[in-house]
């Protein structure tokens, strides 16, 4: 009895241990994302100041600028507010459509979100089997496939993939809806709740409007789908390649298991662990890509919203931008982490 | 001829010359029995040399404008046609090999010893100095690239200097991490133990000794990296971050051909398959050279 209560009080100093460790790695990194977006922000333009408020600012606007970002002050207690600033949400303005960069962001994430949503969907559902059969065959043609297609994951531009699928698909084929979220006819139909399109349309019964925007959302999600099922399919095989190689493996097919069983129920789920860090890992690497997919196909989303900032010096925005899509990889690392902690008993 | 392999294969070497050659030679044998990596290989020589002879091969001058000869479609005279300001897109995109070679070359070179003093600093003096270059590097990891390097533009300004320090600000990390793990296992090995009690210092013992038993597995690294410099780099170029007009690259070209794609699809299409078989040269390269130099 005693020793149980031993054993339970020494297991839960070890999560504390392990839970401060995984706390203060996100906040070291969290903290290294500040002080490099504050060094690009204050340090390396030349005049912080003209890039806030642009070259023909009048004097008096300019003066204020440099007053509103601190300019007077010595640079760490300009870094100690930046810090503060953005832990209350304040991001700035942006020039470009003079608002807050949190509204902004607010408005244009969940767009990116659908889309890296179902671009990971589709490389997750296709990449896993593909690595799957790419293992059990290793050499043969299913392996060749796979090879072929993460060779072409790593090696095509996907701005270009997607101009390619947009000249091909929508107009030449007309299979699917060309550039933007929904057509100009829908528009209007669909009132933004949770600014997930399809979801929106879905909860008011608009079903030609989400028809709409699933035909304009394919495209650039399976541009993005391509990248993830290259990355998926890839180290799928090399995860299950090593658990074939098991003892438990042989054991189950002595007992006279059929390989399916063997391949899909006992090997899979063993892979499954590493795998969740690897879809995670692909989840926040398609929001970055996101970044040229949404110039492409005039995605209303975050990476459009950056990119449109860059081109015109908009630097509160780029900024609040990098940030948010820093913090979400720095969240995604740390969900996965616990995940595979839960999930594997050795790591408890 | 077979005097030759002979000196090449022998397994009792006269001179170190002649072990080192002979190690090369054998790789070389591994090496040619992937026709995959060949392929890569082949890719890769034919992109340095369309670099060093582009005034041979192209047919026209690149930054030639004939506002009479717009958007031509790929003829004999214009093999893959010309662009909205009349240039040839083939000379163009010859010429494109060099801003590509550039880049990459670059970007390498800043960032290879970069991160292999990194790594091979972490790894071998291990303590406070390990922790604190490794938490650098972690943070560095756990950013996104492309937008990082976005940003790093958007305060730089625009160019192709700009560009090739910003992918090297976000590229060294993982080469760093290959420095160190390889560090860790060569610093317990008896012949480190041997220099260090003739006396070497540690810079010594890093510089001389870690630092070359690091480098196979850094230039399969380095060579598996290329393409995703390239694919960097036309993606800044693409967004008007990179080179600027009129040099001829290859992101910028298919960024000019955006707004003809729907009528004039040969502007936008081509930049865009240099750059996949540049990209997936490299890829294949990397992967022969990782099976034969790297083995684990």
């Amino acid at each position: 009895m005693a020793s149980l209560r031993e054993k339970w009080a020494g297991r839960s100093v070890r999560w504390g241990r392990i839970a401060g460790r995984e706390l203060s790695t996100v906040a070291i990194t969290m903290f290294g994302l500040l002080l490099v977006t504050f060094l690009i922000a204050r340090v390396i333009p030349i005049d912080p100041v003209l890039a806030v408020v642009g070259d023909n600012a009048r004097p008096d606007v300019y003066e204020k600028a440099r007053l509103d970002l601190g300019l007077d002050k010595p640079l760490w207690q300009q870094f100690a507010i930046y810090i503060g600033k953005v832990f209350s949400g304040d991001l700035g303005t942006s020039v470009l459509t003079a608002q807050l960069v949190t509204e902004d962001i607010k408005r244009v994430f969940p767009a990116t979100l659908e889309l890296a949503t179902l671009g990971t969907l589709i490389g997750v559902s296709l990449g896993i089997p593909l690595g799957v059969l790419a293992a059990v065959n290793q050499g043969r043609w299913p392996d060749q496939i796979a090879r072929v297609i993460g060779l072409f994951g790593y090696s095509i531009p996907v701005f270009w993939l997607g101009l390619m699928g947009l000249l091909l698909f929508y107009a030449k084929l007309g299979w699917v809806g060309g550039p933007g979220r929904i057509g100009v006819a829908w528009q209007d139909f669909v009132t933004p709740v949770t600014g997930v399109l399809l979801i929106d349309a879905a909860m008011q019964g608009e079903w030609e409007a989400f028809w709409d925007g699933f035909s304009h959302l394919i495209l650039p999600s399976a541009v993005l789908g391509l990248f993830s099922l290259a990355y998926v399919s890839r180290m799928t095989r090399s995860f299950m390649i090593t658990e074939l190689q098991q003892q438990y493996v042989i054991a189950a097919r002595v007992k006279g298991m059929s390989e399916a069983r063997v391949i899909w129920h006992h090997a899979l789920r063993n892979a499954v662990v590493p795998l969740v860090t690897v879809i995670a890992l692909s989840y926040a690497h398609l929001l970055e890509g996101s970044v040229l997919t949404e110039t492409i196909f005039a995605w209303p989303g975050l990476g459009r919203y950056i990119t449109n900032a860059l081109l015109n010096a908009d630097m509160n925005a780029v900024l609040g931008g990098t940030l948010v899509i820093g913090a979400v990889f720095i969240g995604v690392n740390l969900l996965s982490d616990i995940f595979a902690r839960l999930a594997d008993p050795r790591a408890r | 001829m077979s005097s030759w392999t002979d000196y090449l294969i022998t397994d009792s070497p006269a001179s170190r010359r002649q072990a080192r050659l002979g190690q090369f030679y054998r790789q070389w044998l591994a090496f040619r029995r992937n026709p995959l990596a060949v392929i890569g290989l082949v890719i890769v020589v034919a992109l340095l040399l369309i670099a060093a002879f582009a005034p041979l091969i192209a047919t026209h001058n690149p930054l030639t404008q004939n506002l009479d000869g717009r958007l031509l479609p790929p003829s004999a005279a214009h093999w893959f046609g010309t662009d909205s300001l009349g240039r040839d897109i083939y000379s163009r995109i010859v010429y494109g090999a060099r801003v590509t070679l550039v880049i990459v070359l670059l970007v390498v070179v800043t960032v290879g010893p970069l991160g292999l003093l990194i790594g091979a600093a972490s790894g071998y003096l291990g303590g406070w100095v390990d922790r604190v270059l490794m938490r650098i590097t972690d943070v560095f990891l756990a950013f996104p690239r492309l937008v990082l390097a976005l940003a790093f533009v958007a305060a730089l300004g625009p160019g192709l200097e700009n560009a090739v320090i910003a992918i090297a600000f976000t590229a060294w990390p993982p080469y760093a991490r290959v420095a160190r793990a390889e560090t860790l296992i060569i610093r317990n090995q008896d012949y480190i133990s041997a220099v260090r009690l003739q006396g070497a210092s540690q810079w010594r013992v890093v510089l001389r000794h870690v630092v070359p038993m690091c480098l196979p597995s850094l230039i399969v690294r380095t060579t598996l990296d290329m393409a995703g410099i390239i694919l960097t780099a036309a993606g800044l170029g693409f967004l008007g971050l990179g080179a600027q007009p009129p040099i001829p690259e290859w992101g910028a070209m298919i960024s000019t051909g955006r707004e003809q794609i729907f009528d004039q699809w040969w502007v936008a299409t081509f930049p865009g398959i240099a750059i996949c078989i540049v990209a997936l040269g490299f890829n294949l390269l990397g992967d022969g050279l990782r099976d034969v130099m790297d083995a684990r």
